[in-house]
């Protein structure tokens, strides 16, 4: 008897031995990203990160209410639901409710509100004074129509201090080739490839209701609204297969690092310039299209809107995030995070991206080179360079205590990224 | 022994496409040749394990479109492809661009090719099926 009781408490502790023998021999390429330390993220000096969440699916956009309240919303609803509520304990976020049948990337909170979009509609939801949604089954619907085609199809949003909201309606083509054969103009841009900008208290509005705030943008997915400045900044995810299509003028190697994604600081009636033009963070040079005449030498009209900042080709920026908080070291202060999804154009080379970058900005404007802030979502060195990424970073959240959260839309893991002092 | 591959031929006409047919390997140099046009043109999308790119390039793998009917596989290297289809339970977002530009014998090699790679186990294509499909939509 009691030989069996000693065994029973002993069992753990075989197991453990178990469990660490078994890890000893493991492949070492296949790490268990949610058990290691940092939730197997690299970071910066002082830093930290937990996984409070995990296994949720394609988790695209996040807020997090001062409740400590977690939105986020699916690509694709999970039994009629996309958008979760989780609360935050701790370390541990715990599902409260979901609600929203219609998949998607955009959510934000503004003024009492919880604004959230589909592939073609934006919807807003009233708060109770704990940020809490009142009426999940009756969101009021305050854009609908929006164009819908097979590439492009989420609309992410943000909202400015004015009431308006603004929606990326992304183009539905690679360079518009398919419908401009000629080269003679793009007819797809009145109505796509750009931000449009709504109210954001006005129901059913469509195209006719609001203005294209800023045209000749091929997909927007991340986009923040700068408070220093009271402007809007987008990051462009830039055009694919210069070589492909182009190999007279662009190796394999060049374009695997063109064309850089943008950032842009956007005032009514920009114009930055897809399908005509590309920018080559290389030559800091924005360059005439090869669709309409470029030739990899050729620079663009300036008429264009250059970017403010610019980086990697094919890193597919799906987060931005001016940070305001408090928990940070001061030089992040009002500057930006931005959540690069990971790229699959730079095939044969390697792919690349697959993290958090920090820009330093000054005065409201970049200042200074980028630096990466939070790697090792892909996995292994393998696992990012083969483009079979364990995790892709997609959307960007602060938190009330000044944390930053992110998502990752492959797994479906929720970050929780601290400075610890 | 004529009689008996008649027979098996006739019997097989009426299997399934993904039904394990007599798998006869593909030359070497066939193989070679068809990795070679699959590197310089399908890779880039279709990525070197074959599978694809989430949401956006459909894989490659054990999949109707490839590992079924010829005529169907062929006419899409040629032409291209724009359809909202499910392939395998997932849509993929991104056209593919026409590659006629390749001839018969190219396309026939990177068919073979991807047809017995990527754990996929189906016949070879030769180039005047190609020649025939090719004919066929010119129509």
């Amino acid at each position: 008897m009691k030989m069996k009781k000693m065994f029973i408490l002993l069992l753990p502790v075989f197991a453990l031995i178990g469990l660490i023998v078994f890890n000893a021999c493991k492949n070492p390429d296949h790490t268990n990203t949610t058990d290691a330390a940092n939730a197997g993220l690299t970071l910066p000096a002082g830093f930290s990160a937990v996984a409070v969440a995990d296994n949720l699916g394609q988790a695209r956009h996040l807020v997090v209410t001062p409740q400590g309240d977690i939105y986020v919303h699916l690509a694709n609803s999970k039994k009629g639901r996309s958008i979760l509520v989780f609360h935050l304990d701790g370390d541990k976020a715990t599902l409260k409710t979901s609600f929203a049948d219609y998949g998607g990337t955009g959510i934000a909170i503004k003024n009492g509100y919880l604004y959230a979009s589909s592939s073609a509609d934006v919807y807003r939801y009233k708060l109770n004074d704990k940020n809490e949604v009142i009426s999940p089954d009756q969101p009021e619907r305050i854009v609908t129509g929006l164009i819908n085609r097979r590439m492009h199809q989420p609309k992410a949003i943000a909202l400015d201090n004015d009431g308006n909201i603004y929606v990326n309606i992304g183009a539905y083509s690679n360079i518009c080739s398919d419908f401009d054969p000629k080269g003679t103009g793009c007819p797809i841009l009145d109505s796509a490839a750009g931000i449009w900008q709504f109210r954001a208290d006005k129901p059913d509005q469509r195209y006719g209701d609001g203005i294209r705030y800023a045209g000749g943008l091929r997909n927007v997915v991340g986009l923040d609204w700068n408070q220093q400045d009271n402007q809007l900044f987008v990051m462009q995810h830039g055009r694919d297969m210069l070589h492909d299509l182009f190999p007279k003028y662009f190796t394999i190697k060049q374009s695997a690092e063109l064309p850089a994604e943008c950032m842009f600081a956007l005032k009514k009636g920009d114009n930055a310039g897809w399908p005509y033009v590309y920018y080559d963070w290389i030559k800091h040079e924005n360059m005439l299209g090869p669709e309409y005449g470029g030739d990899g030498v050729k620079a663009a009209d300036p008429k264009f809107l250059n970017p403010v900042a610019a980086y990697p080709g094919h890193f597919a920026p799906d987060g931005l995030l001016f940070y305001t908080g408090n928990q940070f070291p001061e030089k992040y202060k009002n500057g930006a995070f931005i959540a690069f999804h990971g790229s699959w154009n730079r095939a044969p080379e390697p792919q690349d991206g697959y993290c958090v970058v920090f820009q330093p900005f000054k005065n409201g404007k970049p200042d200074g080179q980028w630096e990466v802030f939070a790697d090792g979502f892909a996995g292994t060195a393998a696992q990012k360079a083969s483009g079979r990424a364990a995790h892709r970073p997609c959307g960007l959240a602060q938190g009330p205590d000044g944390s930053l959260y992110v998502t990752d839309d492959n797994k479906g893991t929720i970050y929780k990224i601290n400075y610890n002092k | 022994m004529l009689l008996t591959s008649f027979i098996t031929t006739g019997i097989y006409a009426q299997v399934k496409p993904l039904k394990k047919t007599t798998h006869h390997p593909a030359s070497a140099a066939a193989m070679e040749r068809g990795k070679i046009v699959y590197t310089n043109i399908c890779l880039a999308c279709h990525m070197a394990d074959g599978g694809g790119v989430q949401n956006m390039n459909p894989p490659l793998i054990n999949t109707t479109y490839v590992s079924g009917n010829k005529a169907t596989i062929i006419k899409i290297v040629l032409n291209g492809f724009k359809d909202d289809v499910e392939i395998n339970g997932q849509k993929y977002t991104n056209n593919m661009l026409p590659h006629s530009d390749l001839s018969d014998q190219q396309i026939a090699d990177v068919l073979t090719y991807v047809r017995k790679s990527f754990g996929n186990k189906a016949s070879s294509v030769t180039a005047a099926e190609v020649k025939k499909v090719r004919a066929s939509i010119k129509s």
